[in-house]
C-alpha cells in the first residue's frame, strides 16, 4: 500500500492556522466568558456580564449604525464596479486597465485615507477649488459624517469588487447580449436579464470582499467620520484601548464574527433557482388572472 | 406569402482600414430562401448583422417592406438571428430560452405556454423543454436557437452559418429540416454559408461574393451552369479552366486556341470578338472519359493518361494528365455496376470528349 503524505504537505498551513488564526479567536471567545479585570485585563472567573452589556441602546444603536452604512457602501461599490469591469473585460488595453486598478494598492491604507482629508477638508483641494470657482468663502464641511465615510469606504474596496467582477465578465459572451437585443430585449433588458444571472458567482465574490471588511471598518470612521459615524469596529477598539473592558470587546468581536458569518453563509446558502422562480411567477400571474377573470 | 422583401442598396462598410463591404446591393423578395455565399472574410456576416441591426452601414440604404431601418436598434426590426454560436442563454431552461421575446413583450404566461410548445413541436423538442442548454447536443441546441427566433413571428430570418459546428451528417439532416420549416412558416430566409453545396442545396437564390462585392446574383442552376467569373467558377464546385485566344467566331460558337490544350469548341452566348482573351470553364462530370475515342460534331475530345483515380462510392474522380502535360478534373458516375463496364484505372490512356455546348466563357479581355 502506498502511504499518503499529504498530511507533511498540508502541516504548514495547519500550524499557521492554528496559531494566527484559530488560537486569537479562541483566546477572544474565552475572554469574552471572563469577568473585566479592575485596570483592564481580565479576571479568570466565568461571567456572562460583558455578554449582558450587549443590550445596551448606544451599543445597538452603533451596530444598528455598521449595518447599514456596510450596506449602503457595498451596494454602492458593487454598482460603480459592475460598470467598470463591464469595461475593462471589453476594453482592448485590459493589462493597462487592471494595472490603473490595482495601482492605489501601492500606497498604504492609511496614508491614503489621509489623502482624502487632504482632498475633503475645510482647507483642502475640494474647498479650495470650489472657492477659486466663487463658491462660499467660508468653505463646506465635507468630512467627519456619514456620507464621508461611506464615500472612503466606497473608494477604498472599489478594487476589490472589480476584479472578481472584471474576471467573470471576461469570460461571459458577449454575443448573448446581442442575441437578447436581437429577441426584443433593450439594452438595460438585455443587462439586467441576461448579463446579470450569467456573472452571478462573481457579483457574490464581490460582494463578500466589499462587505466583510466594510462591516469591520475601523480606521476609515475613526479619521474621516465624527462622533456620529462611529462604527463597530471602533467601539470595540476604544473598549480594549480607552474604557480597558477586555471581554466586552471581546464579546463584541465575537458577535460581528458570528454577524457577518452567519450573513455569508445564508447569502451561499441562497442558491439561485431561475426555474423555480420562474414558475412560480408562472403561478402568481395565473392566480392574477384567474382571480381577475 | 408572408415574410418581408429586403432590399440593400448600394452599402458599403469598414471597420479601421478594412472595408468589409464595397457598394452591395442585393433585393430579397418575400418569402424567399436567399443565401449569402462566399469565403471567410467575404463580408456575407457584415451584411446579416448590417440587416439585423448590430452595425451601421457607412453609407447606402437598407429597407425591410420599403421602410427604412437604418438607426432602428435590433429590437426594434421585424428579423431575428440564429447565430453561428447558437447564443442560448446558459441560466435558462429550453423553455426559458424560446420563452424570452415573450416574457419581454410580457405575453399572459398561459400564451407563452402554448407558444413556445407549438414552437418546440416545429423543431421536434418538445420533451426537453426542462433541460438547460448545456444538457443539449449541438444539433438540438442549434434548434432551440431556430425556434427562439421564429417565436416572435419575425417576417425574416437571418441565419449566420447555423450549421457550421455540426458533423457533415448531422447538418444535410439539418438542412432539411431548415427547409421544411422554411416551407412551412412561409418567411424570408437569409442563410449565410460559406459551404455551396449547402446554399445550392436548399436556395431559392444565390448572392455569392467575395471581398466585400457581390459577384454573382442567380438561382443555384444559373450560378452552378453559368459563373458569371473565373472566382464563382471556382468556388462553387469544382471547374476545369481554360485560358485562351479567340481565333474564330461563327455564331456563337468560338474557336479558342487555349493554353496547354490545343484549339477547343465553345458554344457560348457571350459577345466575343476574335482576338479576345478568354478563360473559359467546364464541369468536370460533364466530360466523358473513355478508352475508344468518341467523335461528333461540336465534341471536344482530348487524349491524356490518367494521373490520380479517387474513388468515393457513388463516382470516381479522376484527375487526367493530358499530352500537354496540364491536369483535367473528371468525375465519373457508378451508374449500372452490374453491366460490367470495365474500370479506368491508373495510368490507362483515355479520350476525354466534352460538348462545345456545356462550355462556359466566364471571362473575356479585350485583345
Amino acid at each position: 500500500m502506498k502511504r499518503n503524505y499529504g498530511f507533511a504537505y498540508a502541516a504548514p498551513q495547519a500550524l499557521w492556522l492554528t496559531v494566527f488564526f484559530a488560537a486569537p479567536i479562541l483566546i477572544i471567545i474565552v475572554y469574552s466568558f471572563l469577568k473585566k479585570g479592575l485596570y483592564g485585563g481580565v479576571e479568570p472567573q466565568f461571567s456572562l456580564e460583558a455578554y449582558s452589556a450587549l443590550a445596551n441602546p448606544t451599543l445597538l444603536a452603533v451596530a444598528f449604525r455598521t449595518l447599514w452604512v456596510s450596506v449602503a457602501a457595498t451596494v454602492l461599490t458593487i454598482l460603480i464596479a459592475l460598470p467598470c469591469g463591464y469595461s475593462i473585460a471589453r476594453a482592448r488595453n485590459q493589462a493597462v486597465r487592471l494595472f490603473l486598478v490595482i495601482v492605489p494598492f501601492w500606497t498604504n491604507f492609511l496614508v491614503r485615507i489621509y489623502a482624502w482629508i487632504a482632498i475633503l477638508g475645510n482647507e483642502g483641494f475640494l474647498n479650495h477649488a470650489l472657492r477659486f470657482l466663487g463658491f462660499r468663502a467660508e468653505g463646506y464641511q465635507f468630512l467627519y459624517n456619514q456620507g464621508a465615510v461611506i464615500l472612503v469606504l466606497i473608494y477604498m474596496y472599489l478594487p476589490y469588487a472589480i476584479l472578481p467582477l472584471f474576471s467573470t465578465i471576461d469570460k461571459f459572451d458577449f454575443s448573448l447580449l446581442e442575441a437578447a437585443r436581437d429577441l426584443g430585449a433593450s439594452r438595460m433588458q438585455s443587462y439586467v436579464r441576461v448579463m446579470l444571472p450569467n456573472i452571478k458567482p462573481g457579483i457574490f465574490t464581490a460582494v463578500l470582499f466589499t462587505f466583510i471588511p466594510i462591516f469591520g471598518a475601523y480606521a476609515v470612521p475613526l479619521l474621516i467620520g465624527g462622533k456620529d459615524s462611529y462604527m463597530l469596529g471602533n467601539v470595540i477598539a476604544d473598549q480594549v484601548t480607552k474604557t480597558r473592558n477586555w471581554p466586552l470587546a471581546s464579546s463584541i468581536s465575537m458577535t460581528v464574527t458570528l454577524i457577518t458569518a452567519i450573513l455569508v453563509f445564508l447569502f451561499a446558502l441562497r442558491k439561485p433557482k431561475e426555474q423555480k422562480l420562474v414558475r412560480d411567477q408562472e403561478a402568481l400571474s395565473q392566480s392574477v388572472s384567474g382571480g381577475a377573470a | 406569402m408572408k415574410g418581408s422583401d429586403v432590399a440593400v442598396s448600394n452599402v458599403s462598410k469598414s471597420f479601421g482600414s478594412f472595408a468589409a463591404l464595397k457598394d452591395v446591393s442585393v433585393s430579397i423578395n418575400k418569402g424567399e430562401f436567399y443565401s449569402l455565399l462566399g469565403p471567410s472574410g467575404c463580408g456575407k456576416t457584415t451584411l446579416l448583422r448590417l440587416i439585423a441591426g448590430f452595425e451601421d452601414p457607412d453609407r447606402g440604404q437598407i429597407t425591410i417592406d420599403g421602410a427604412d431601418v437604418l438607426g432602428l436598434p435590433p429590437d426594434k426590426r421585424h428579423c431575428n438571428t440564429v447565430f453561428q454560436s447558437y447564443a442560448l442563454f446558459p441560466h435558462l431552461s429550453v423553455f426559458e430560452n424560446v420563452a424570452f421575446p415573450l416574457r419581454i413583450r410580457k405575453v399572459p404566461s398561459r400564451l407563452i405556454k402554448e407558444l413556445v410548445f407549438k414552437h418546440l413541436e416545429l423543431v421536434q423538442l418538445e420533451a426537453h423543454a426542462d433541460k438547460k442548454p448545456s444538457q443539449l447536443s449541438g444539433g438540438q441546441k442549434q434548434r432551440v436557437a431556430i425556434a427562439r427566433a421564429l417565436i416572435n413571428e419575425p417576417s425574416v430570418l437571418l441565419l449566420d452559418e447555423p450549421l457550421s459546428a455540426l458533423d457533415a451528417k448531422l447538418r444535410q439532416h439539418m438542412l432539411m429540416e431548415l427547409d421544411a420549416i422554411h416551407d412551412k412558416v412561409g418567411i424570408t430566409f437569409i442563410y449565410v454559408t460559406h459551404d455551396q453545396q449547402e446554399a445550392l442545396s436548399v436556395s431559392d437564390r444565390i448572392a455569392v461574393m467575395n471581398a466585400g462585392k457581390v459577384l454573382q446574383i442567380g438561382s443555384p442552376q444559373q450560378i452552378y451552369e453559368n459563373p458569371a467569373s473565373e472566382f464563382v467558377a471556382r468556388f462553387i464546385g469544382e471547374a476545369n479552366l481554360f485560358t485562351g485566344v479567340v481565333t474564330r467566331r461563327e455564331g456563337s460558337l468560338n474557336l479558342v486556341d487555349t493554353d496547354g490544350f490545343g484549339p477547343l469548341l465553345v458554344d457560348d452566348e457571350t459577345e466575343v470578338a476574335v482576338g479576345d482573351r478568354i478563360v473559359a470553364t467546364i464541369r468536370p462530370e460533364k466530360i466523358r472519359i473513355s478508352t475508344e475515342r468518341l467523335e461528333g460534331p461540336n465534341i471536344n475530345v482530348l487524349h491524356g493518361v490518367v494521373h490520380e483515380p479517387v474513388y468515393s462510392g457513388f463516382q470516381t474522380k479522376y484527375i487526367i494528365r493530358a499530352d500537354s502535360g496540364s491536369l483535367l478534373t473528371v468525375f465519373r458516375q457508378h451508374a449500372n455496376w452490374s453491366e460490367g463496364i470495365p474500370d479506368i484505372e491508373w495510368k490507362d490512356e483515355v479520350f476525354l470528349s466534352f460538348s462545345a455546348r456545356d462550355m462556359v466563357i466566364v471571362e473575356r479581355n479585350p485583345g
